[in-house]
């Protein structure tokens, strides 16, 4: 899922210094489950609001919503009813979410409330790790099911650097190598000759290095 | 401010400190009449949502009274309640307010004294600490 934090609040109050009429928007989908901007996200963010403008002696109207899919425009509509009462919109979604909004609302003013991170699996509750970059040509089937692109420091396609220590990565204790976790799968599974095939310098235009990426599914199009 | 009577929402447990404050009604001890009690059926119960909307409804502190560590009724209730409580206090002091205004406490039924002890004692803080920014921001605009 992608992954994503709430923006420091006095970023967030600084964005909406000039208005009066925020609808705030949350998502049902991985900013829900990674407790950044869900339903109950938006609802603590908004009474966090409330009380800063009450100190300050202000009134601030809310509009809280939480929408299936943020970065889906048939969920989007529905925001039509709010959005010409609200001076700006604060988007807890990722940054797909807030775009979505943008596109869809060309005189809205749309802000961010959190700070998307990364495409991370759930270790245990309340932690995430980064396991996959997008890359576009995927490689997990050669290298035992542990990503190199995304889990080494320096996504390394054939072996370790000279970093690696003790199992570690040289950039802190808490990273692994992942070419130390890959060796070690390989072996466990029995198919460590997999390790001596080299592979290619890999092509990064798929990963990004093209320019924006679009999938066009022709048979799904209507 | 020189008669600024705090109010103080208590959430307190059915299993243990709603039980010590009976008990300390049962003992005759007397707690500041400034705390008024929520009665959970848990502290896990007690959501950040909760408290942050007893703020933003003029509570001056609240705090949330479950039962002693490792003994909670359904496992980790309030081990759940101590770190929501850790979260909204983040969010107070992100804001400027004083984090003390909220607090997690621990309690067993029996507890009669400490009930009352630990109310009297959270009043004079919230006492000390004034009303919440949000009164003395109304008080202001009045005068």
């Amino acid at each position: 899922m992608i992954t994503a934090e709430q923006k420091p609040m006095q970023e967030i109050i600084q964005y909406l210094e000039p208005y009066s009429k925020i609808l705030l928007v949350g998502c049902n989908e991985c900013v829900t489950v990674c407790a950044a901007g869900g339903r109950k996200e938006v609802g603590l963010l908004a009474s966090a609001l409330h009380l800063n403008s009450l100190k300050q002696g202000k009134t601030i109207d809310i509009k809280e919503i939480t929408l299936e899919r943020q970065c889906d425009p048939e969920y989007v509509e529905e925001l039509n009813s709010y959005i010409d009462n609200a001076d700006a919109v604060l988007s807890m979604a990722c940054g797909c979410g807030v775009q979505t909004i943008s596109e869809r609302y060309k005189e809205a003013h749309v802000y961010p409330a959190v700070n998307t991170k990364f495409m991370g699996a759930s270790l245990s509750q309340g932690v995430w790790a980064e396991r996959c970059q997008g890359c576009g040509d995927c490689m997990l089937g050669i290298t035992a099911g542990i990503c190199p692109v995304s889990r080494c420091s320096k996504s390394l396609l054939n072996g370790p650097c000279g970093g690696t220590s003790n199992g570690q990565c040289e950039i802190g204790p808490e990273t692994d190598c992942a070419w130390r976790l890959i060796w070690e799968r390989l072996k466990a599974l029995g198919i460590q000759d997999r390790y001596e095939e080299l592979v290619d310098a890999k092509d990064w235009r798929p990963a990004g290095g093209a320019g924006p990426r679009k999938i066009i599914r022709e048979d799904l199009a209507l | 401010m020189e008669n600024f009577e705090p109010e103080i929402v208590a959430f307190c447990c059915h299993y243990c400190a709603y039980t010590a404050a009976d008990m300390a009604g049962s003992k005759r001890i007397s707690y500041p009449s400034n705390v008024k009690i929520i009665r959970v059926p848990c502290t896990g119960k007690v959501d950040a949502i909760h408290m942050m909307k007893a703020l933003e409804k003029g509570a001056d502190g609240v705090y949330v009274a479950g039962c002693l560590e490792g003994d909670c009724h359904f496992k980790t209730g309030n081990t759940r309640a101590s770190h929501r409580v850790n979260q909204v206090q983040k969010i107070l002091e992100d804001l400027g307010w004083e984090k003390e205004r909220v607090a997690m406490i621990n309690m067993s039924a029996g507890m009669g004294e400490r009930f009352a002890k630990t109310a009297l004692e959270f009043t004079e803080k919230i006492r000390n600490l004034g009303p919440s920014p949000v009164k003395q921001t109304k008080t202001q605009a009045v005068s």
